[in-house]
């Protein structure tokens, strides 16, 4: 081997070393990051489901949103005509949250089976619903309209 | 009438760009020159027809042709004439065609600024370009055409999604399509050095210049997408790792990698099949962007298609351009040649290791965003990837991104010494480390995380400044503004965009590290405190605008007593899609944004606010303003005007070429 070529060698080396540390820091950083999208029906299927963080999609049950005294704490039902999932968010709704309409929250399921949002997504305009919703909407039996549209953010990272 | 005109006018476009595609990739492949004289004038009846399309689509937005379906679709006559003269790009089929005309743009500059390069270069480089724009002018002529006709005409349009009535629609689509567009030239000159067998400095020298322009582009479409998602959204977030931002994101990893490696085979022959490479998966995550965007397969602001047929075609069209350019590099890159030899502790070593983690990066972007849309594809289950695991990957593989940032530069090249570089660089890392723990001690604040960021952009900083002295400090003070003025302008465009990164990072860490946030109902009359301002409600009345209705908050702040500003945030509802949209109001200083918007109304008077104080967030946008203006002073360096003057001999040159 000459020292050319040894010295080649080191860098492949290196290089590969470098992309398998950054390999493994993605591949773990993935597993751990990864959120389970849900509708109702399915949740109550999932086990250990209140050990991690996950989206719950459905419609927001007609004359279920109730606002606490400070204005900001909302409780909703988020139902897929089948099943209904009681919801609590404290913060500020998106624009297009509305009751009947489509809706994702992303958090986690307390032990009294209550979801405790930290983030809540709504749909775009009126004949939207995010996809997801819709699919489980469908797999739980209930209606689905037709849909095309925008999904919008709300409450990130709080 | 015209908009036949311009329907017209991009079928001949497309047959011009199967000439353009045709006879001279012939040409150049048979040596026949008058076959390949036929790419410049070619490129340029393209645009010539590309140019008449759009003025034909732009006529029928100011004029309110809604007998046109895309503008019945996406226009109403309320709207203000900006608005519906931008509304070309709000949409779908719109925004193909500006994607057609801006290739035809940089075909155009091609056509012109060639005149040094050999005839079959141009040739084949003007021939791949003309591929590309054959491929989306099919597209759209067979799937998404701008001018189909709506039977009977609508009284009235649509109106545009009220989220792009904003004047980031007018700014940031073109900037991003200039961007992402213009790797196209990079690319086709790496296809051309394959089909050619040549790759040389020279090379290097020519796609320079046109690749740093095009990143230039990108990084500030992507700025600006950012700063309008920050004020549009009202939620004060400005980067959501939204598959929409990655899609442009990762051209932009890819095609920072590539100027940097471009930099090596230029200066010392290396890295050429790397560099080749490069510009071929800029290129392709470009496209796959454009696919990720446009194809419906993303549920966000920008999926505007959702018709199965539009994906396909653009997913078989990625297809067919990245097979058959990672094919002929197979096949051809082992002609390329490697380059010369260099040492472990070397520029060349750095820069190699900044490339490296760029793609790395770029590859794990690509992971979160596509891993999604697979799972999903095979029936696995609905998951979603969010900014925590984005987070989590890109501070570790940015750190030593930034590190080498300050050390790269100041190490010579093929061999460089580790005890001068730390000689060199002690005082530099001294200062950065000393100040980034101390200075969030004095700020009130510490936190791991605020130091790293603090120090990476003091690391920069300070590296950067010792750099300089020692280019142009060699004689002391007194012979200073001498030294400064002998730096060639390359070398000063590395310096400011480096600081541009800086200042990004300094905009990151301390708005992330210290901004001040309140949720909060009021009632009219209210105050509340943050950050030493008081914020006081006054309340909230109608305003009417030009098409919508509004809710208008009145917020007056005011600091130690004194009134600094009364902000005017808005809950507008849009006359026709009846769309509910937050308008915030920004007071954005250099030092720190003041954000109020408008939340829900709570019981009578009160309403719910949402308030934040955010430091030094505007040096987000103003570091990729920075590295747009490092990379223009780079792009319009001396030796590239130089290179263009000299190089009628560059066929009598020898290539460098090796193996």
């Amino acid at each position: 081997m000459t020292p050319r070529h040894r010295r080649r060698l080191v860098f492949v080396s290196l290089i590969l070393l470098g992309v398998g540390a950054a390999a493994a820091l993605t591949l773990n950083a993935f597993r751990g990051n990864m959120v389970f999208f849900y509708g109702p029906s399915q949740l109550a299927t999932v086990e250990k489901a209140h050990e991690r963080n996950l989206r719950l999609g459905g419609l927001v049950e007609q004359g279920s949103v109730k606002r606490e005294d400070d204005g900001l704490t909302v409780h909703f039902m988020v139902t897929d005509n089948v099943k209904s999932v009681p919801v609590v968010y404290k913060g500020i709704l998106p624009d297009l949250f509305r009751e009947g309409q489509g809706v994702v929250a992303q958090g986690r399921l307390n032990n009294e089976g209550v979801f405790m949002a930290d983030e809540v997504l709504a749909k775009h305009d009126e004949n939207y619903m995010p996809p997801e919703v819709a699919e489980a909407l469908k797999q739980a039996g209930g209606q689905t309209p037709q849909f095309s549209g925008t999904l919008m953010q709300g409450g990130l990272n709080k | 009438m015209i908009a036949e005109i311009g329907h017209f006018a991009l079928i001949i476009a497309l047959g011009v760009a199967l000439v353009q595609t045709i006879l001279p990739l012939a040409g150049a492949a048979r040596g026949l020159p008058s076959w390949m004289a036929v790419a410049r004038p070619a490129a340029r009846a393209q645009f010539v027809f590309l140019l008449v399309a759009f003025a034909c689509l732009t006529q029928a937005f100011a004029v309110n042709d809604f007998s046109l379906l895309y503008v019945a679709s996406n226009s109403n006559s309320a709207m203000p004439w900006y608005y519906r003269v931008t509304a070309v790009w709000g949409a779908h089929e719109g925004s193909l065609l500006l994607w057609a005309f801006t290739l035809s743009g940089w075909m155009v500059a091609v056509s012109f600024f060639s005149r040094s390069l050999p005839q079959d270069f141009v040739a084949r480089v003007l021939g791949v370009m003309g591929f590309i724009s054959v491929g989306f002018l099919l597209f759209m002529l067979l799937t998404s055409n701008p001018f189909e006709r709506l039977l009977p005409a609508a009284v009235e349009g649509r109106e545009l999604n009220p989220l792009l009535q904003d004047f980031g629609l007018i700014a940031h689509p073109p900037m991003l399509y200039m961007g992402y567009v213009g790797f196209s030239v990079a690319f086709s000159f790496a296809i051309a050095a394959l089909l050619g067998g040549k790759l040389d400095a020279a090379w290097a020298r020519w796609s320079r210049p046109w690749t740093t322009v095009a990143w230039m582009f990108l990084t500030v479409g992507i700025a600006l997408g950012s700063w309008w998602a920050y004020y549009e959204l009202g939620w004060g977030g400005w980067w959501f790792w939204d598959p929409v931002e990655n899609a442009s994101f990762m051209p932009w990893l890819m095609g920072t990698a590539l100027i940097h490696s471009l930099a090596v085979t230029e200066k010392r022959g290396g890295f050429k099949s790397w560099t080749v490479l490069l510009a071929i998966l800029a290129f392709s995550l470009s496209l796959l962007g454009t696919f990720l965007v446009r194809s419906g397969v993303l549920t966000s602001v920008h999926a505007f298609a959702t018709d199965p047929e539009r994906g396909l075609f653009i997913l078989l069209f990625l297809g067919v351009v990245v097979g058959i350019s990672l094919a002929l590099y197979a096949w051809r890159a082992p002609r390329v040649g490697l380059g010369g030899d260099f040492a472990l502790v070397s520029r060349e070593a750095m820069l190699l290791g900044n490339n490296v983690l760029l793609a790395v990066a770029s590859a794990s972007v690509l992971l979160g965003t596509l891993y999604p849309l697979i799972v999903d594809a095979l029936g696995l289950g609905k998951i979603s990837v969010g900014p925590p695991y984005f987070n989590s990957i890109f501070i570790p593989l940015m750190t030593p991104v930034i590190f080498l940032m300050g050390v790269g530069p100041i190490a010579r090249w093929k061999q460089a010494s580790v005890p001068e570089l730390v000689v060199r660089l002690r005082w530099a890392l001294a200062v950065s480390v000393v100040t980034a723990l101390l200075l969030p001690v004095v700020l009130g604040k510490w936190s791991p995380m605020i130091s790293l960021g603090l120090f990476m952009a003091l690391w920069i900083i300070t590296s950067s400044l010792k750099n300089l002295w020692d280019v142009a400090g060699r004689n002391g003070l007194s012979g200073l503004t001498r030294g400064l003025a002998a730096i060639p302008r390359g070398y000063y465009g590395m310096l400011f965009a480096h600081l541009g990164v800086a200042a990004f990072a300094l905009g990151v860490c301390i708005s992330g590290g210290y901004s001040q946030e309140k949720e909060q109902r009021m009632e009219p009359g209210q105050s509340v405190e943050m950050s030493g301002y008081t914020f006081r409600f006054d309340g909230v009345h109608d305003v009417t605008g030009p098409n919508y209705q509004a809710k208008e908050g009145v917020v007056n702040v005011s600091r130690n007593g004194k009134e600094i500003v009364v902000m005017r945030p808005q809950k507008r509802v849009y006359l026709v899609q009846r769309n509910p949209t937050t308008e915030a109001d920004i007071d954005a200083g250099f030092l720190r944004h003041l954000y109020v918007a408008l939340g829900e109304p709570v019981s009578g008077e009160a309403w719910s606010l949402r308030l934040y104080y955010k430091p030094f967030v505007q040096w987000i946008w103003m570091g990729p303003l920075m590295m747009f203006f490092g990379g223009l002073l780079a792009a319009s360096d001396r030796r590239y005007r130089l290179a263009t003057r000299r190089a009628p001999h560059y066929a009598a040159q020898p290539a460098l070429a090796r193996g």
